[in-house]
């Protein structure tokens, strides 16, 4: 600031004058600030008026706005302003456009909403955000599943059955696949047998010899592999057996080996320490019944669905 | 009246200008803390609630140690997306025996607040040691460690004590314990009682085998178990949406 324009100013003093000759302006607020100043305390009569704000002890003013919303019983509830009402009305007002849709979901059979053109044009949209929530980190953005940890869900082979009924099954319940460790029950021996035999089953390379001994081996009380996976090797879904002849697999990471001794060592590797994974978990607590069904539909129509 | 105020008067009475300050200072402090002397009439009562087993417990104190809450938060927001996404807001109630809290606000990751039960314990094992080989767009930090680790549980005593001192109703003696049968019920109050911390810590490991390898207890076997009990206290089938609008 020059000494110019200080000389120019009218602005009065505080009336000291300090050292003989020091003294203090005394400016006046510039208007614009003193009135924005005033408007905020306008502003914050204005919001505590409508709005919750000072607490009392245990309670609060809650402000005259309110909120009024349909609640899950179709009540028509009016509250003071709060977040969570503006949850439930935010929720209900969504549900309301929604509600056609989820009924009709929740009226027609499996088939039928599959085919109804406007009800799959749903599914896929409702459908592909509720997988990609809930289901993709396990199985996958497109269903394919990784192998060795969690299934493919858009080929034809499923190891708990892939009807509507089965599927819905599995997403209310959770599964839980078990296989015991057979290193304890057979040697290292019989375990390649078998190994082999279950290749050759697959059509993999294999060694004729180990897998003859490997097929009486799995039709013997020794090894019992026939309990869960039958006398022809093809699984039982009820237990979530695997069908060991499709070439299809998901445990024993047969299509990363390269030799054919790879991918029966990877089949050896599985009956050696068995399986306590496989486990999904029940989704009958976190979504809705009608969220189940669009699932069931959706999971059905990626390709698999039988 | 005539009346002529002059701000003179308060800026040349240093005397008067510290009372007014103290006064305006005091009205923002009081606003904050006056209700804390309300909370427990003014949380929400729900039941379900427990503190956290000393399997539990060791699995959160690596979860601090980690730094996971720099990514991922434990607060859901009464907003639509966010229900949708993770479920029920969260409750003043189901952190009440956090110390500290993990509510955060800095969501790299996504919200854990519900994470229990959402996904199977092989998934977070796996996950934990390589995220991309479950979610390939993950800019998650791999933490293989906690698989190798076997978990330091010779202190676990210690950590509860701890955690008693701030509040956590676990239990020392047998009039304590006898307060945990009657507020949880038999079952938690044996999990809550630090004479038997060790013994149970090892119990649930060994039972849950929540790292997939029953050969020792490692740090993946605490988190993954602290993992899977976030969120799931509450029932929030025996509740309507009304009933948490009534405290607000």
């Amino acid at each position: 600031m020059s000494e110019q324009k200080l000389q120019s100013q009218t602005v009065q003093t505080t009336g000291h004058a300090w050292d003989g000759d020091l003294q203090e302006y005394n400016n006046p607020l510039p208007v614009w600030w003193v009135y924005t100043f005033y408007a905020t305390v306008i502003f914050a009569l204005v919001y505590w008026t409508l709005y919750p704000s000072w607490p009392l002890g245990k309670g609060w003013i809650g402000g005259v706005s309110n909120i009024t919303y349909v609640n899950s019983e179709g009540e028509t509830k009016t509250h003071s302003w709060n977040t969570r009402a503006l949850l439930l009305a935010d929720l209900n007002k969504a549900a309301v456009t929604q509600k056609p849709y989820f009924d009709k979901v929740a009226a027609m059979p499996y088939e039928q909403i599959a085919q109804d053109p406007d009800m799959s044009g749903f599914i896929i949209s409702a459908g592909k955000s509720l997988f990609a929530e809930n289901c993709a980190a396990c199985h996958q953005a497109g269903g394919q599943g990784v192998i060795g940890f969690f299934p493919n869900l858009t080929d034809d082979d499923w190891l708990y059955g892939g009807s509507y009924e089965k599927i819905h099954e599995t997403l209310l319940g959770g599964r839980r696949g078990y296989m015991p460790a057979f290193s304890e029950v057979l040697n290292g021996e019989q375990i390649d047998q078998l190994a082999n035999y279950v290749a050759s089953l697959s059509s993999i390379g294999h060694d004729a010899t180990k897998a003859t001994a490997g097929d009486v081996l799995f039709h013997s009380e020794t090894a019992a592999c026939y309990y869960c996976h039958t006398s022809d090797a093809t699984g039982r879904k009820d237990i979530g057996a695997p069908n060991l002849t499709d070439n299809i697999w998901l445990w024993a990471d047969v299509p990363a080996a390269d030799t054919a001794e790879g991918k029966v060592a990877a089949i050896r590797g599985v009956i050696a320490g068995g399986l306590n994974k496989g486990v999904m978990p029940a989704w009958s607590g976190r979504l809705s019944p009608e969220q189940i069904k669009v699932l069931t539909v959706y999971v059905h129509e990626l390709g698999g669905g039988q | 009246m005539n009346f002529n105020f002059k701000h003179e008067w308060i800026e040349t009475n240093i005397g008067l200008m510290s009372v007014l300050t103290m006064l305006a200072i005091s009205v923002g402090g009081l606003v904050e803390i006056a209700p804390l002397f309300f909370i427990d009439e003014t949380i929400e009562k729900v039941e379900g609630v427990r503190p956290y087993t000393p399997l539990e417990q060791r699995g959160r104190d690596i979860y601090q140690r980690e730094g996971c809450y720099a990514c991922h938060s434990q607060m859901i927001r009464p907003f639509r997306d966010e229900k949708l996404r993770y479920g029920h807001y969260s409750l003043a109630a189901e952190s009440q025996y956090d110390h500290p809290f993990q509510w955060g606000s800095k969501r790299t990751g996504p919200d854990l607040a519900r994470v229990g039960g959402k996904y199977s314990n092989e998934w977070h094992v796996q996950h934990m040691v390589a995220p991309r080989s479950m979610v390939p767009e993950s800019v998650m930090p791999n933490y293989p460690w906690l698989l190798s680790t076997p978990l330091d549980i010779s202190d676990i005593t210690n950590r509860l004590k701890a955690l008693r001192k701030v509040g956590v109703p676990y239990s020392l003696s047998q009039a304590e314990y006898d307060a945990n049968v009657t507020k949880f019920g038999e079952t938690v109050a044996g999990q809550l009682h630090i004479p038997d911390a060790q013994k149970n810590l090892i119990e649930q490991a060994n039972f849950g085998n929540y790292d997939g390898d029953r050969t020792g207890i490692s740090e993946m076997d605490a988190l993954v178990a602290y993992l899977q009990v976030l969120g799931t206290m509450v029932d929030f089938s025996k509740y309507t949406d009304d009933a948490f609008v009534e405290f607000r």
